[in-house]
């Protein structure tokens, strides 16, 4: 019995412990951060946005993208002046990829840190995590990449400035039966990533009910970097499009396993593709793809060009990515709505989110009733390892 | 044995009003706002984990079988109780109680015929367990697959955390005194010397895993409804290694110490935050070097310790240097 | 499923197989010796494919020469994670130095993305030429072969060292008992060190090997790979070098013949396959019953 004393002594312990942790230590953790908003709150020069992005584990090379792509529009908007008079400050935190780890920095914003609004999370789990928290709240967030459909369905603080997986899986099965004139296709798919199941089962429903006949589906896990067996199922069937909705690094290695594994069908995809690095990776073999994306870097579109330099001139020379161009335009979305609710108030910033109707890098953005972007997408031709233009597909009204 | 009787029952009200202060402390504290909702988020945190620390040390402790997998008995009490309140609007606390079950009843299968593996072996296979659940739950479609479950309602307060913790400590720490803990603890000392003596170590091992997997599903159904999402890779064996770490540096089989590395380990990250990408470089670094200075009998957690030895924690001091 | 289709995915299996086995035999090899699971084996396949990647870009050194660079360099890491983190533990517990095995793991991954970043780096693979090989209506590549030929030249090599030499009879004796080992005259601390060096060597060639095989390499992506080897080894019966072999050949062929049958089972099925084998035979497939003593 002498135990429960240890139990009862320890949890007394803990207390104490989580009480210090929770007052003194917790306010010089957050040391520069801390501090420094305290001072900024009391004298209101600053307008603070936090960003929920993963920056390390597997998915830190989107967050560190995305990170790029806000630090830039942050430099822009206060060497511009600011929004209405105050200067604007990115609180960029780090998600680790991870549902938990998104709710708990997302309450550091929310609840220490007094942020107005949140840009992110970027990846669609740690979205779906969050969103019923800024909710609760009544932060608003703006996803620019959270491409789940269940995402905005939390509540009307929830906003998304990227299409929905359904849209891109719907955009490739349209310009495979309608373009292509492809009658038969493969899916190849991450069984274990959420966006890259959404894509595909969209491309599934849509391409099935124009016609055209899934000869074979076939799924791999996280990490998996040989996919050979799946690929010596598919080519026999000789379809005549393969769907492969996952990211560059990954879809890269699939294009070079299947022509090796004598696949002829062209290779469609969505906008995980987009990336300086598909070609260094898959050499040949993802040449003459087509994938959908949000925007072409090619387009001569004003905001387009710009963005490219800009970025270029910043990080020594990068082509941006989908995910530093997504993210800046959440954060564009967000602070031009601030601007225009003239205040930081949270109902105000919703209402002007709501009415939001402008032009971004990644095209036009009008939300629709569920707070979701309605935007058109473009479809990407790879010829000889650079990106094309090749077509832009309007969304159905 | 009504003297002892009364003593128990004495140190049992001791104990739980100890619990109750420090609760209403904590209320308190909460309803002043000096503990903000983020702080409080953290602290519901390491409530859960005591929970599941507690449970994973049940079976590494009290039995001597490592277990990689425990976050899948998690991950089935989470998705069981989320489901079954969303489909048929079950009240949250029998939502919990089910989810538990449900664990405890994949606790029993998965050990009966996996408990007969030793050491690396049984490791592996628990590693294992956990991954095929996670596949799992990423094919079933109804559970929301890979993309998650979304929706649930967020049910889980501060008081419902705490008090599950208080009663996982009563339950868990009366059956390691019973009779039960220590025929486990005889089969962790020694399997063939234990069976010799009549006990049933199977028995005894399927027993403590079953209940562990048990209070690892109710942590599992308080975590979904106090998420509100969730999804399978969270419970993916990361979070069941993460938990062996409480257990490990806590000191074996020491309920004190557990409470407290767990507290510690949980707020860590948090205060490494500051550090920006660099905090888990320095987490993995303070994980090595408090195992080294433990292994060199420095003291990290000298007060816990003392606390410890004070009451005379037994397996707790004869197994601190292990 | 066609006999060319079977056939083929046989290649499959086997080449599959033969990457999970050139990992598996550091691993078994470090666990035959010392009885740790070295967890931070497969961190150290990445350090090996990252000082590859460093040494093929930057010095554009040929492939040889590349593999043997990345084999020092990680042979001299392993001596040192052994040295710093694991020595101090030697005494202690199984599951204490698998948590500060667990410790160099995550400071190795997150150490690296920290210095290095998560972008994936795409791997110079015109270091090694590789053409497609046709063997009749089948066909497979020059690297697997390569791959296939080396795990099991290792495969040999290591057990002739092991059974063969002086240091190999060092290795047996630290094996069966350190302080036996310590009291014959046999200088554990060195043995054990050269066991870290030959096994991190192993997973540094592996590194580059695997990494020229898929592409790129990026922090994390030696924990898949990792987890697969770890489970080959137990498969085969950890400790046995030609269980690390046969282990993982068999499940490559197993995942490949199961994911070409019902891909949504390929994240499991590999876990699958081991539990069953293991409640039948709970030593591995090469493994012996120890009957313990009382």
């Amino acid at each position: 019995m002498k135990k429960l004393m240890a139990c009862v002594l320890s949890l007394a312990l803990t207390v104490s412990f989580s009480a210090c942790q929770a007052g003194p230590s917790g306010s010089s953790a957050g040391g520069d951060t801390g501090a420094s908003a305290q001072n900024s709150a009391a004298s209101g020069e600053t307008i603070k946005i936090g960003v929920v992005t993963p920056l390390t584990g597997q998915t830190s090379s989107f967050g560190q993208s995305a990170k790029k792509g806000l630090e830039l529009l942050e430099e822009q908007v206060n060497s511009a002046g600011g929004i209405n008079g105050q200067k604007v400050d990115f609180l960029v935190q780090d998600d680790e990829g991870k549902a938990a780890t998104a709710v708990t920095v997302g309450q550091k914003l929310i609840n220490s840190d007094k942020v107005v609004a949140i840009v992110g999370p970027l990846t669609s789990t740690c979205a779906n995590s969050l969103a019923p928290i800024c909710q609760q709240y009544q932060v608003p967030m703006v996803t620019g990449t959270g491409t789940n459909t269940k995402i905005t369905e939390a509540g009307d603080f929830i906003f998304r400035t990227c299409f929905i997986d359904p849209f891109q899986g719907q955009v490739m099965a349209k310009f495979a039966s309608e373009d292509l004139k492809a009658k038969t296709a493969a899916i190849l798919f991450n069984n274990g990533d959420d966006y890259s199941k959404g894509l595909a089962e969209a491309f599934k429903s849509n391409f099935t009910s124009k016609g055209g006949r899934i000869v074979a589906e076939e799924t791999y896990n996280t990490g998996d970097k040989d996919f050979n067996a799946q690929l010596t199922k598919i080519a026999p069937k000789k379809p005549d499009v393969m769907f492969l909705p996952d990211y560059y690094s990954t879809v890269a290695v699939i294009a070079k396993e299947a022509r090796s594994a004598g696949v002829k069908a062209t290779f469609l995809g969505g906008d995980g593709w987009d990336s300086s690095e598909l070609f260094s990776i898959g050499g040949d073999a993802v040449n003459g793809v087509y994938f959908s994306n949000h925007y072409a870097a090619d387009d001569t579109a004003k905001e387009v060009v710009q963005f490219i330099k800009d970025y270029k001139a910043k990080y020594s020379n990068t082509v941006p990515d989908a995910m530093a161009a997504l993210n800046y335009d959440a954060g564009k979305v967000l602070l031009e709505s601030i601007k225009k609710a003239g205040s930081t108030d949270a109902n105000a910033i919703k209402e002007a989110l709501k009415s939001y109707d402008g032009t971004v890098v990644s095209g036009h953005i009008k939300f629709n009733e569920k707070r979701d972007a309605v935007k058109a997408a473009v479809i990407i031709k790879t010829v000889d390892g650079k990106e094309k233009f090749f077509k832009k597909i309007q969304p159905d009204a | 044995m009504s003297v002892s009787l009364t003593a128990s029952l004495k140190k049992l009200g001791i104990f739980l009003a100890a619990s109750v202060a420090v609760f209403v402390v904590f209320t308190l504290l909460i309803s002043t706002g000096v503990i903000n909702a983020y702080y409080k988020r953290i602290l519901m945190t390491i409530c859960i984990n005591i929970i599941l620390a507690l449970s994973t040390n049940l079976i590494i402790n009290f039995t001597g079988q490592l277990t990689l997998g425990h976050s899948a008995f998690m991950a089935i009490g989470a998705y069981a109780a989320a489901a079954i309140s969303l489909k048929t609007g079950l009240p949250f606390v029998l939502s919990l109680i089910f989810g538990g079950l449900v664990a405890g009843l994949f606790g029993f299968l998965i050990g009966l015929p996996t408990l007969r593996l030793k050491g690396d072996y049984l490791a592996i296979t628990t590693m294992g367990f956990c991954q095929i659940i996670v596949v799992a739950i990423q094919n079933i479609p109804q559970l929301g697959g890979a993309q998650g479950l979304p929706g649930i309602p967020g049910k889980t307060t501060f008081a419902w955390v705490f008090f599950c913790m208080i009663l996982t400590i009563l339950v868990l720490h009366n059956v390691v005194s019973s009779k039960q803990g220590r025929a486990m603890i005889s089969v962790r000392e020694d399997e063939i010397a234990a069976e010799a003596m009549g006990v049933n170590t199977t028995r005894y091992k399927v027993m403590a895993f079953t209940l562990g997997a048990f209070f690892a599903g109710l942590a599992g159904g308080l975590y979904a409804f106090l998420m509100m999402f969730i999804e399978p890779t969270t419970f993916n064996y990361f979070k069941s290694i993460d938990l062996v770490i409480y257990v490990v540096l806590g000191g074996a089989g020491n309920f004190a110490g557990c409470i407290a590395s767990t507290s510690i380990l949980t707020f860590l990250p948090e205060a490494l935050r500051a550090f920006g990408d660099l905090r888990l470089v320095i987490y993995p670094l303070l994980l090595i070097i408090i195992m080294i200075l433990r292994v060199k009998n420095i003291r990290v957690m000298r007060l816990v310790k003392m606390i410890g030895r004070h009451k005379g924690g037994k397996e707790g001091d004869s197994h601190a240097a292990a | 499923m066609s006999l060319v289709e079977f056939l083929q995915q046989l290649i499959n299996g086997l080449s599959l197989g033969s990457v999970y086995a050139l990992i598996a035999l550091g691993y078994t090899m470090v666990y035959g010796i010392i009885g740790l699971i070295n967890f931070a084996h497969c961190d150290v396949y990445m350090v090996g494919a990252y000082i590859g990647y460093f040494v093929a870009t930057d010095l554009h050194l040929p492939f040889v020469p590349t593999l043997l660079v990345a084999m020092l360099g990680t042979a001299i890491a392993g001596v040192l994670i052994e040295r710093i983190a694991y020595k101090p533990l030697r005494r202690s517990t199984n599951i204490s130095l698998l948590i500060t095995a667990i410790g160099v793991s995550l400071l190795l991954e997150n150490g690296f993305n920290w210095l290095f970043g998560g972008n994936p780096r795409t791997y110079p693979h015109d270091i090694l030429q590789q053409s497609n090989v046709e063997l009749g209506p089948v066909h497979s590549d020059t690297l697997h072969l390569i791959i296939l030929g080396t795990s099991l030249l290792l495969m040999i090599l290591l057990q002739v060292v092991i059974y063969r030499t002086k240091i190999g009879k060092a290795m047996r004796a630290t094996s069966t008992d350190k302080d036996a080992a310590e009291l014959m005259g046999i200088n554990v601390d060195t043995t054990i060190s050269a066991t870290f060096a030959i096994g991190s060597a192993l997973a540094g060639a592996a590194g580059v090997l695997v990494a020229i095989l898929y592409s790129s390499i990026d922090p994390y992506m030696g924990i898949q790979p990792g987890i697969k080897a770890f489970t080959a080894a137990v498969f085969g019966g950890i400790g046995l070098i030609p269980g690390a072999f046969v282990g993982g050949i068999i499940l490559g062929v197993i995942e490949t013949f199961v994911t070409a049958w019902y891909s949504q089972l390929s994240g499991a099925i590999g876990f699958i396959v081991l539990i069953i084998i293991l409640i039948i035979k709970p030593s591995g497939l090469l493994g012996k019953k120890v009957s313990e003593k009382v």
